[in-house]
């Protein structure tokens, strides 16, 4: 039962078919992510436009929370601002951490990861694609390469 | 533990009686009987090591070496009685051979900082194996680095086997020590080191044996093995964390110099010079980890307790019947095929990543490894981010190994 509320439907066709899986030739920024835990990495590339992401893709090699929760991810950023994806950020932040957050129809399809929560062991698969995201957004220069982890 | 040989036991060990001495075994895991099959990355106790330790913090702890009342004479006794069964478990030639130490990690670290690198010049070499656990990789990089020799790493094959003849081609007269697994964490693999060390031996080479995970399996004896160091942990073989062992020849720790400044490793100390204690002491600064050290020494009484042959041929029992039983499904692929095999099974199921593989086989109370293991070499020649890990131990039973399959084979069919 519990099971099912974490590899939720979604989960496993985004895990299945990852949306904005590959290289992105003339990126912006190119960050990567490694959870050195598990062995989880994720290369996110993407470009702005007008202070916007206009494009967003993902490389990398994880399990389906990882993977799935990058997918959903790049969907869920593509024509945001900066300020409205680092919203976003810390909304799923809030979702993954804090029982009492409950998802909304600002997070639409990302709320499938809401039940990531219940297994603890399993947060930092979900966000590490999230924290790769803020530090390439945050960082003043987005052509600097930066890495970041969730240790 | 005496073998008795009944109809529903499918290799004739009593694996019911030995279980109830592991009062863990009984507990369930989210609503299902817990299987443990993570022993390769910490063993469970057995009542007599939980009793001893618990005696111990009841009735008779005080600082060891230090006073004279009777409570510090009593712990002094227990700390010490337990080196003494080590000094049996391994068949040291002396207590002075046996450094108590927090681990297997600090064990190495300790011969790479006092024994190797006063040794070393620049351009010797340190001889390892590819399928070694980072804690005897890393200490070895960090003295290179300090003294400017240089780690030369041997093969392993595609089956994660290590063949002697490959790792003696690369000893030269610049090795100065060769550090390699008994048995390999990532992959089973029970490594030839009689060979080795006896190529070492005529080479002059020194020779340390990472044991973790090889004394709760098998029957250590390191005089008949020759080897100058060998290092073990206490909580891979049903003992606590925190307590470890450093097995060294007399002659080498008598020549090497303290690692850690402190209490009880000194005899006099003034301002102007401080006289080291001898053997063991000289390597055990500060209050040590007593009620471990004798935890550890009841893990050994437990181990010496029991029927080995009996024991080491139900592990092998459970190898094979975990061989067989996952070698069934489709789209797995077992990582480690070497001929000689401790009993352990690292796999990777195409499809499934090990992390998820983990949490859905939790959900069923069953408990694996998941990841690179400590490894990190041994997962980049296999092609793999990590793998999941089954580790037996003589308490597991044939009906938890098809709880693993049928476990396994769910989880597939879900990320199909």
């Amino acid at each position: 039962m519990e099971l099912d509320d974490l590899y939720r439907d979604v989960i496993l066709d985004h895990n299945r078919r990852p949306r904005n899986f590959g290289a992105l030739e003339a990126a912006d920024a190119s960050v990567e992510g490694f959870n050195p835990m598990c062995g989880d990495r994720i290369t996110l590339r993407l470009r702005l436009a007008d202070g916007a992401i206009s494009d967003i893709r993902f490389e990398g090699q994880g399990c389906a929370i990882s993977t799935a929760s990058a997918s959903l991810m790049t969907e869920a950023v593509k024509g945001k601002t900066r300020s409205e994806a680092l919203h976003l950020f810390d909304r799923i932040h809030q979702l993954l951490t804090d029982d009492a957050a409950a998802a909304d129809d600002e997070l639409g399809k990302l709320a499938a990861l809401s039940g990531v929560r219940e297994f603890p062991a399993r947060v930092k698969c979900a966000s590490l694609c999230w924290h790769t995201l803020a530090a390439a957004l945050r960082s003043t220069n987005p052509q600097a390469l930066s890495a970041v982890t969730t240790e | 533990m005496k073998n008795t040989a009944l109809a529903d036991r499918p290799d004739g060990f009593d694996v019911q009686a030995v279980r109830r001495r592991f009062p863990i075994l009984a507990r369930t895991v989210r609503g299902r009987p817990l299987a443990y099959l993570d022993n390769g990355a910490s063993a469970q106790r057995p009542d007599s090591v939980i009793e001893a330790m618990d005696d111990y913090e009841r009735r008779h702890h005080a600082n060891i070496h230090r006073g004279v009342h009777t409570l510090s004479q009593e712990a002094t006794a227990l700390y010490e009685t337990a080196r003494d069964r080590v000094v049996q478990f391994i068949n040291a030639r002396s207590r002075h051979e046996v450094i108590f130490v927090r681990g297997t990690t600090e064990a190495i670290n300790l011969v790479a900082q006092s024994y190797a690198r006063p040794l070393l010049q620049p351009g010797d070499e340190i001889l390892i194996t590819h399928l070694e656990h980072h804690a005897n990789i890393v200490p070895w990089q960090m003295v290179c680095e300090q003294t400017g020799a240089t780690l030369v790493v041997a093969p392993i094959d595609s089956h994660g086997a290590v063949h002697a003849d490959a790792v003696v081609a690369l000893m030269t007269p610049r090795t100065r020590l060769l550090a390699c697994a008994h048995v390999s964490n990532a992959l089973g693999t029970v490594l030839p080191i009689r060979r080795l060390i006896a190529a070492a031996r005529t080479r002059g080479i020194a020779t340390l044996i990472d044991g973790a995970q090889a004394v709760s399996h098998m029957p250590v004896d390191v005089q008949e093995l020759g080897c100058d160091f060998y290092a073990f942990s206490g909580h891979k073989m049903f003992g606590p964390t925190g307590v470890g062992v450093l097995y060294g020849r007399e002659q080498l720790l008598e020549r090497m110099p303290p690692w850690q400044g402190g209490g009880e490793m000194i005899l006099s100390v003034t301002f102007a010079r401080t006289t080291y204690n001898g053997l063991p002491n000289k390597f055990e600064a500060g209050t040590p980890n007593i009620s471990g050290a004798i935890g550890l020494g009841a893990a050994v009484d437990f181990i010496l307790g029991l029927d080995r042959d009996a024991t080491h041929a139900h592990e092998s029992a459970l190898l094979e019947h975990a061989t067989a039983a996952l070698s069934k499904i489709p789209e797995l692929r077992i990582i480690g095929t070497a001929r000689d095999k401790s009993s352990l099974v690292s796999f990777a199921v195409a499809g499934v990543h090990p992390h998820d593989l983990g949490t859905i086989l939790d959900e069923d109370g069953i408990a694996i490894r998941t990841g690179h293991h400590c490894a990190m070499p041994v997962m980049e020649f296999f092609k793999l981010p990590a793998t999941a890990r089954a580790s037996f131990a003589f308490y597991n039973t044939f009906e938890e190994i098809d709880r693993l399959a049928a476990g396994v084979e769910r989880a597939r069919k879900m990320f199909v």
